[in-house]
């Protein structure tokens, strides 16, 4: 697209010049969603410089022109009226408008952080053989907890992941809302007790990233921050042998003793995890005595077991594919029933048999 | 529910517990210095003014003149005296952030521990919008709507000094937690779980909760008030569409006003359930739902963005228009462009959570929901500029406020717009992007639209205008010091820097963060210069006087009436005809009237409107720190107060026609002697 | 209304020589008491619509515990429903009486709609005492905080109209049927019928499709 070059090449000057010197990792990330947002600003600011620099430029200049020591400018008190003018001042908006309005519909389905990914990077699709690195992220107060199911292995504040392998985070957190967000990786999407999001992305070069969450949650919550690192596979799975070697293991009980409030954890490991931990954790429910069934937020009633009530949060999102969710979450009832499968007009019962 | 609260009360039948709650002197500050020194000093400073006003004998002028005052005018100003005391406040949490996160790098933590510093930005936020903000605007179109409407009061007079004192007594809660416990350390929409009773147990939030709630009370009824005002007491001939530009802004910030705030006491009485009573809204166990409570707190506040920008765009109209010396162009477009963002106003909020993970379909939706805002407002700015095309432009201070707005607030609004689109703000949502962007709009939108308005009503308001040059250092201290504060935050947005931190790691930051104190720095001068204008203008008012009532050569009926203005406001009901009222009447050589003037009908003061305000504050202390016995006190005063007060059926009187013909007198003298 | 009476006014002004720009008379704008009580009206009626969409968006959370069709006895609150409608149509009857300025008997209907206003109110707290004491209070789950909010919220604005009642029927005991206390019988008389159809929504939404399901 060479109009979308010639735009990045506009902006791109002052930002630059703006810029140089320091590491605005917004504008150069490493991983392929965050670079197509990062476009995406980009494309969007030169849409709108279109009609912000001659405003800006005109009111100085109209300013100027029209001061009232400038005798030889002319002075028409009882103008006030033009239908053409009118016409433009409505439609030049509307124009941009109706641009950034398709551009916005499009990228936003396509960089939905719940879809899966279609490519690794702009010159490389995703084939069907290549299995996504699922993570599944705990925000807790004030550090981060990575599952690697996979692997079997645990880690606090410390992330890891191969370059160029596609990840899918599976996110939730322990008592508040956090957002979990590596800039330089993709855009951030709310942890959030008793929920569970989703974030698909990859990260095409090898190196260390900061990851941090961006949503306050407490005293703790400025030391509350992490290395991501990118790796070669290799890399990644001595990374990962590392892990294993570790002499501790996360049951309920370390996991409880873990998520009492701290600051500034320092990184570590787990050799083994109990399988159901996460799960426990989404639904509140992992001190002995807790209910699953009782923390639901849609459960229809009485007693449920836990692999039941779990499928059920883990659909925290409500289909991207269906077109009429933009109406569904005008009437609000489902939008933030995350855990509905399918949105529904009423307050339909989100766990009961259908 | 009565049962737990009747449990909690009695659980302790201690009456030491009974009386003073959970209040006990570990909540004094003694122990941190700056509050604690901040603390000496105000008290110190409010005893100075006490001993002040009783040595000059001012407490029966104030008492009779301002606090029990019906006249729409002066409860204006005492609204807009409040948003001023509260700037200073709400800026000095200002300027102490932007030093705690200049200084605090790598091994240096700066001045604040984190349980002071989320104190700090908590109360920043809710008293600039809450207590700075809203006291303004709702002070400016009091002063001015009855004025420019051609009535001698608002609808309901002492529903508007019960609403300025309800919202005076939200103001005393918020300082108070600044001595008394502490404020909020959850942001300022407190959102839960982190303001559930698990996580913040402490009286922080019951603080934001109980001065939010008392002070929303004023502002809905004072919306509700306005409204009426505008619908039913125009001037005879002031048809809709021949209202001045600021009435139709204010009109529809009113519907706003009041379509919005029943949702804010909704959404923070369901919160207060949560923490007194123990039910499960917004909790995690228990079926309770958070982002319930994000849905509709947000659904009041977005459209409480509009409420405050509307009524700055109805300034920059006037101002622009009087100062070009020219008619408005396009009325009617703005009078539509303004309905419409009020409409689109509630369509919008989602745009605040995208990251929330709702569905591609629901964010778009809501994305180019808010672009389609721009189009209105785009059209707006460049009516503005029309406006000045072939004008005849004089600079004074609320035409530069005016220009610096058009070019800030561009700016402001191309970010926005930026934000508004989902998968940009995936990467650029709470961060310090998204703080330059917000602070681009409502300062540069908001806050220079007040000054503009403050500067332009103030000869009306006080018979005197204010000296130039010290309102010119104000503009450019403020409108540099807002670049140099502000435009560093984008930079650092893009570095990938989010809100709300109080110490960092990496030192390459910190330059962009000193170059923003430095904007703090300048500001704080802006603000300086500004207390320095209104103390010179005080000295110089004789040379500064405004004899005619139309220091401006103005356009709308405000300027028809003297400065400042009688009681009654206008001797004579004013009959209009077009849009710019009382530039038709000069052009049309209308003579002032002299003779005929007949007794005026006027509502009279009272006093219930600030016993019910101080008991409703003393009910909201008595909520926070667990007293039930002085909560139950108060609450029965209040209702008796209410009630006691609609057992007074005399509440109006005449002024008598000598009274007007000497007033009106006085002014034909005054204007021969000057003329 | 009050645009075609100000028109009228400009035109005369008009015909009958040069721009008048002032009245000469005093003017009287409408009274805006019942369109401002009629606003706040409307912003309540919004307090109400969020405790029902809160209601919607929570009302099938039991987390284990009872649900609608558990917990509600219709027959009760049919019994209860019918006081609230019967009450308002004694106030209507009373704003008739006060019509015709027959004092006695409007304060006569009155009363007796306080009294249906207060039973009303037993009922509701019968109702609400036998859940706290079968374990099923407010604490219980999210459906039963926006059940006992919700309807709790109605029930107090019926306490305060109840208090307002009282006040009014001294007001008008001991002044009579004066302007002001018709205009103020004729706010009562808005919050009244309001309040009725507020409880309708609850009873249908609440109660009825809670023991559908």
């Amino acid at each position: 697209m060479p109009l979308k070059k010639y735009l990045r090449g506009l902006l791109l000057l002052p930002a630059l010049a703006l810029l140089a010197g320091c590491h605005a990792v917004l504008l150069h990330p490493e991983g392929d969603i965050a670079l197509q947002q990062r476009d995406l600003i980009i494309i969007s600011l030169g849409l709108m410089l279109l009609i912000v620099v001659p405003v800006i430029a005109l009111t100085l200049v109209f300013a100027w022109r029209y001061r009232a020591k400038n005798k030889d400018a002319s002075y028409d008190p009882e103008w006030h009226h033009s239908t053409m003018l009118e016409l433009v001042v409505w439609s030049a908006p509307l124009l941009i408008i109706i641009a950034l309005g398709a551009l916005t519909w499009v990228s936003t389905h396509k960089l939905d952080p719940f879809r899966s990914l279609d490519r690794i990077s702009a010159s490389k699709p995703v084939t069907t053989d290549v299995k996504p690195l699922t993570v599944e992220v705990v925000a807790l107060d004030w550090k981060w907890l990575f599952f690697y199911p996979e692997q079997g292995i645990a880690t606090v504040n410390e992330l890891a992941a191969p370059v160029d392998r596609p990840i899918q985070f599976k996110i939730t957190a322990s008592t508040v809302m956090n957002s979990f967000f590596i800039p330089s990786l993709a855009g951030q999407i709310y942890a959030m007790p008793g929920m569970e999001t989703k974030l698909s992305a990859v990260i095409n070069k090898a190196g260390v990233y900061d990851g941090f969450s961006a949503n306050f949650s407490g005293d703790g919550f400025s030391g509350m921050h992490f290395k991501f690192h990118g790796m070669s596979e290799q890399d990644f799975d001595a990374w990962v042998a590392k892990a294993q070697k570790s002499a501790d293991s996360l049951d309920r009980d370390t996991y409880l003793r873990l998520a009492e409030p701290s600051e500034r954890e320092p990184v570590h490991f787990y050799s083994s995890v109990d399988p159901r931990l996460y799960d426990a954790i989404m639904m509140n429910c992992v001190a002995p005595g807790q209910s699953c069934a009782d923390n639901m937020m849609g459960e229809p009633s009485h007693g449920k077991t836990l692999e039941a009530a779990g499928e059920h949060a883990t659909a925290a999102h409500s289909g991207s594919d269906s077109s009429d969710d933009a109406m569904a979450g005008m009437d609000m009832s489902s939008m933030h029933t995350a855990n509905e499968p399918k949105s529904s007009p009423a307050p339909a019962p989100a766990g009961s048999p259908r | 529910m009565f049962q737990v609260l009747v449990q909690k009360m009695f659980d302790h039948l201690d009456p030491v517990k009974l009386i003073f709650g959970r209040l006990t002197w570990e909540a004094l500050p003694l122990h941190v210095p700056i509050v604690l020194g901040t603390m000496i000093a105000v008290m110190l400073g409010g005893l100075a003014l006490v001993a002040v006003i009783t040595y000059n004998r001012l407490w029966g002028y104030l008492w009779h003149e301002w606090f029990t005052s019906i006249d729409h005018k002066k409860i204006g100003i005492m609204y807009i005296v409040l948003g001023l005391v509260m700037l200073l406040r709400g800026f000095s949490d200002a300027i102490m952030m932007r030093a705690q996160q200049a200084m605090s790098f790598g091994a240096n933590n700066g001045f604040l521990p984190p349980e002071h510093y989320d104190q700090v930005f908590t109360a920043h936020g809710v008293i600039m919008i809450f207590f700075v903000a809203m006291p303004l605007i709702t002070g400016i179109m009091n002063f001015v709507i009855p004025l420019q409407i051609g009535a001698r009061d608002v609808a309901f007079p002492f529903l508007n000094n019960f609403s300025f004192w309800m919202t005076a007594a939200g103001t005393v809660l918020v300082m108070l937690s600044l001595f008394v416990g502490e404020f909020a350390r959850t942001g300022w929409l407190a959102y839960p779980p982190l303001s559930g009773i698990a996580a913040s147990p402490d009286v922080g939030v019951d603080y934001y909760i109980w001065s939010l709630q008392i002070a929303g009370v004023g502002t809905l009824l004072s919306g509700i008030n306005l409204l009426v005002t505008i619908i039913k007491m125009r001037a005879p001939g002031m048809s809709l569409m021949k209202m001045p530009m600021f009435v139709w802004t204010a009109l529809c910030t009113n519907v706003l006003i009041v379509a919005a705030f029943p949702v804010l006491t909704a959404v923070l009485a369901l919160l207060s359930l949560d923490r007194y009573v123990g039910t499960n809204f917004f909790t995690t166990t228990l079926g309770g739902n958070a982002m319930m409570y994000v849905n509709l707190i947000w659904i009041w506040g977005h459209p409480e963005v509009y409420i405050l920008i509307l009524p700055a765009f109805g300034i920059f109209s006037e101002v622009t228009s009087t100062f070009s010396r020219k008619r408005l162009f396009g009325y009617t477009s703005m009078v539509y462009a303004t309905i419409v963002i009020t409409v689109l106003a509630y369509l919008v909020w989602l745009h605040h959570f995208f990251t929330m993970g709702s569905g591609a379909s629901v964010n778009s939706f809501f994305g180019i929901t808010t672009m389609i805002i721009s189009i209105p407002t785009g059209a707006k700015i460049f009516n503005w500029l029309f406006t000045m095309y072939r004008g005849r432009i004089t600079f004074s201070v609320p035409m530069l406020w005016t220009i610096g707005f058009m070019v800030t607030f561009t700016i402001g609004g191309m970010t926005g717009v930026l934000l508004a689109v989902p998968p940009a703000d995936f990467v650029l949502h709470n961060s310090l992007f998204l703080i330059a962007h917000f602070h681009n709009v409502i300062i540069g939108g908001v806050l220079f639209g007040l000054f503009a308005g403050i500067n332009y009503w103030f000869p009306k308001a006080f018979g005197f205008k204010l000296d130039e040059f010290w309102g010119k250092c104000s503009f450019w201290f403020w409108i540099t010091g807002f670049y140099f504060a502000f435009m560093p935050l984008y930079v650092l947005g893009l570095m990938g820097v989010t809100r709300r931190l109080s110490h960092f790691d990496d030192p390459s930051l910190q330059i962009w963060f000193e170059i923003a104190a430095f904007g703090a720095f300048l500001v704080l001068l802006g603000i300086v210069s500004m207390l320095i204008q209104f103390y010179v203008s005080f000295r110089r008012r004789e040379q500064l006087r405004d004899v005619t009532g139309d220091p401006w050569d103005g356009r709308t009926l405000e300027w028809a009436t003297s400065s400042p203005p009688p009681s009654y406001n206008f001797a004579f009901t004013p009959l209009v005809h077009e849009v710019d009222a009382w530039w038709q009447m000069k052009h049309a050589g209308y003579k002032r009237p002299t003779e005929g003037f007949i007794a005026i009908h006027m509502p009279k003061n009272t006093a219930a409107g600030i016993f019910l305000g101080g008991l409703s504050a003393l009910f909201g202390f008595a909520m926070i720190w667990h007293m039930w016995a002085l909560m139950i006190v108060s609450f029965v005063a209040l209702l008796a107060v209410a009630i006691g007060h609609t057992f007074n059926y005399k509440r109006d009187f005449h002024i008598p026609a000598d009274e007007v013909v000497r007033t009106e007198a006085a002014r034909t003298t005054l204007l021969a002697n000057h003329v | 209304m009050s645009d075609t009476h100000a028109h009228a006014i400009a035109s005369d002004a008009h015909a009958s020589g040069p721009l008048q720009f002032h009245l000469t008379h005093e003017h009287h704008s409408e009274n805006g008491t019942l369109l401002g009580f009629w606003m706040y009206l409307m912003s309540d009626c919004l307090i109400f619509a969020c405790l029902f969409a809160v209601y919607g968006v929570l009302g099938r959370s039991y987390a284990g515990g009872p649900s609608g069709a558990d917990v509600f006895e219709l027959p009760l609150v049919a019994l209860n429903t019918s006081m609230l409608l019967l009450s308002s149509i004694t106030y209507g009857f009373g704003i008739l009486e006060m019509q015709r300025n027959r004092l006695r008997p409007m304060l006569v209907w009155l009363g007796i709609t306080g009294l249906f206003g207060l039973a009303f109110l037993s009922l509701e707290m019968y109702e609400f005492l036998h859940l706290i004491h079968e374990g099923n209070g407010p604490q219980r789950s999210a459906f039963l905080s926006s059940f006992f909010t919700l309807v709790g919220t109605h029930g107090l604005h019926v306490t305060f109209g109840i208090v307002w009642l009282i006040t009014l029927m001294v007001q008008t005991g001991k002044l009579g049927l004066t302007t002001e206390n018709k205009r103020r019988l004729m706010c009562l008389s808005m919050f009244w019928h309001f309040l009725d159809v507020v409880w309708i929504g609850v009873f249908t939404f609440v109660y009825l499709m809670g023991v559908l399901k």
